[in-house]
């Protein structure tokens, strides 16, 4: 499946935030990252980069801290007392952890799916809209086009550019789980994160969400957690495999699934975890 | 492999298993086609020849069932990592070793035309070669069960030796020609005789490379000792003037 670029003028296209930045650089770069659930050591001196216009999976069994990984990326830990993060998140050079962070101008440059689709019971087009209208004021026709070209990139505007006044609690589980992922990229974030935003769909519907994140990353660096291996396989250029807390392996997909160098990384995808 | 910990799902475990077993028992018929066929050469047993050439189809057909079980685990189980090479290992020596039976029954062919031909020549070098192969033939399957990569690189170094003993029975073959036409035909079966043995050679470093591969995740290197300089033989003198 192919998605059309949508047409649109130039003025209206979201820009990348710093159109300079050579791709393959490292979009993100955490150093020495340690997060705390009170006293709950989460994540233990982790060091990654997640390359600009990239897929990188994170795998791991349950409670291997991969999910506070993205909480910590978007500071949502900051909604909770007595978590912490200490060391560097480093997004486009700038430290998102450190406390003067303009945490409304964060969650605009890293979009968030979650695992169940999350839509709100208003219609498919306010849905796109709801983060735009926070962040800019455009004008009614440059809203519609940055909903049509949301949808489009999220595959659905043609399923529907019809219905756009319906409520998305009408759509199917896989529309609205693509509604929400049009929603994350309408206010042109840097980072796209999926919280295994697969799992509660049916596997056509799953397909076409792995095509989705195939076209997103030429314009948005993504980071994916999933418990399908194979999912992590087929999107990712990266893997990282991590397991109580700490980063165990990280490297390209092809040789994470093919010749794993830690033993660890290998007895969980192998399926010999004990 | 056989020091890892099991695989949760105790019916892969036991497809991986069963995999290895299948090969065992192809290597064991290859095993013994090989020996039998160089048995058949040294001691000029016509019979034991057609009873390597009628058990070959049994080979082929081990080789369409193993590659069919490998292409069942790909579809059902989806193996990565060391079980994924595990397989790829697996359809790749079922086809060395296929080929391999290929060549043992062609030694079993050829070994009956030179029963009936005079004792002229000394086999001494081809039994030497067959035996070096053997040799390594077995340590090559045995490297496979035991994934084992000492073992693989031993057998993938050791091939030099039979590329060696090929070029010496080689260039004799080519002196007893010279001096006798008459001898061309017999030498042209056993020529080809010790090029089938060299082949089988060559098929046996293929398993040790795919062993270790499927062991460790990394290739061997593209360089391996060869000794096989026939292909260069050219005839200094082919008027046989003085």
């Amino acid at each position: 499946m192919k998605i059309a670029s949508p047409k649109m003028p130039e003025a209206a296209l979201p820009q990348p935030l710093t159109p300079n930045a050579p791709i393959s650089a490292a979009r993100v770069s955490i150093r020495n990252l340690n997060f705390y659930y009170g006293a709950n050591h989460a994540l233990r001196n982790i060091n990654i980069d997640f390359p600009d216009r990239q897929t990188t999976a994170m795998i791991g069994p349950s409670g291997c801290g991969k999910s506070t990984l993205l909480r910590v990326l978007n500071r949502m830990y900051d909604l909770y007392p007595g978590q912490r993060a200490e060391g560097e998140v480093l997004l486009s050079g700038e430290n998102i952890i450190s406390p003067g962070l303009n945490l409304h101008r964060l969650r605009r440059r890293v979009g968030m799916v979650f695992q169940k689709p999350t839509p709100f019971p208003k219609s498919v087009y306010e849905n796109v809209i709801f983060g735009v209208r926070l962040h800019e004021k455009l004008s009614k026709s440059e809203l519609d086009e940055r909903v049509e070209w949301a949808l489009t990139r999220a595959a659905l505007w043609g399923e529907v550019k019809d219905r756009l006044n319906a409520s998305a609690l009408s759509l199917s589980g896989g529309q609205q789980q693509r509604l929400c992922i049009a929603r994350s990229i309408a206010v042109r974030p840097e980072v796209l994160l999926l919280d295994e935003p697969t799992s509660a769909l049916d596997p056509i519907s799953t397909l076409k969400i792995e095509e989705l994140v195939d076209e997103l990353k030429r314009d948005f660096t993504i980071v994916i957690v999933t418990h399908n291996m194979q999912q992590a396989g087929r999107c990712a250029d990266q893997v990282a495999f991590f397991y109580l807390g700490e980063l165990v392996e990280a490297g390209p997909a092809t040789q994470i699934f093919t010749a794993p160098r830690e033993r660890k990384t290998q007895e969980y995808i192998t399926g010999r975890f004990g | 492999m056989p020091d890892e910990p099991k695989h949760i799902v105790a019916s892969f475990e036991a497809d991986l298993k069963k995999l290895r077993d299948m090969i065992a028992v192809m290597g064991g018929l290859v095993e013994r086609a090989v020996a039998d066929a160089a048995a058949a050469l040294l001691t000029r047993n016509a019979d034991l020849a057609a009873s390597v050439i009628e058990h070959d189809p049994q080979i082929d057909a081990e080789e369409r069932a193993i590659e069919q079980f490998a292409v069942r685990l790909l579809a059902l189980r989806q193996p990565v990592a060391d079980d994924l090479r595990q397989v790829i290992q697996a359809l790749k020596v079922v086809t060395d070793l296929e080929r391999m039976g290929d060549y043992a029954a062609n030694i079993a062919k050829r070994s009956i035309v030179i029963s009936q031909a005079a004792s002229r020549f000394s086999l001494s070098g081809l039994g030497q070669m067959a035996a070096l192969v053997q040799q390594n033939l077995k340590s090559s399957i045995d490297a496979v069960g035991e994934a084992d990569p000492q073992k693989a690189i031993a057998v993938w170094g050791a091939d030099q030796a039979v590329d060696d003993l090929y070029n010496t029975i080689f260039r004799e073959l080519i002196t007893y020609m010279m001096e006798d036409a008459r001898s061309i035909t017999a030498c042209t079966h056993l020529l080809f005789i010790a090029k089938n043995l060299e082949r089988i050679g060559d098929h046996t470093t293929n398993i040790a490379e795919l062993t270790y591969y499927a062991v460790t995740g990394e290739s061997l290197p593209d360089f391996r000792p060869k000794g096989d300089q026939t292909s260069a033989y050219v005839h200094a003198n082919p008027t046989g003037h003085q």
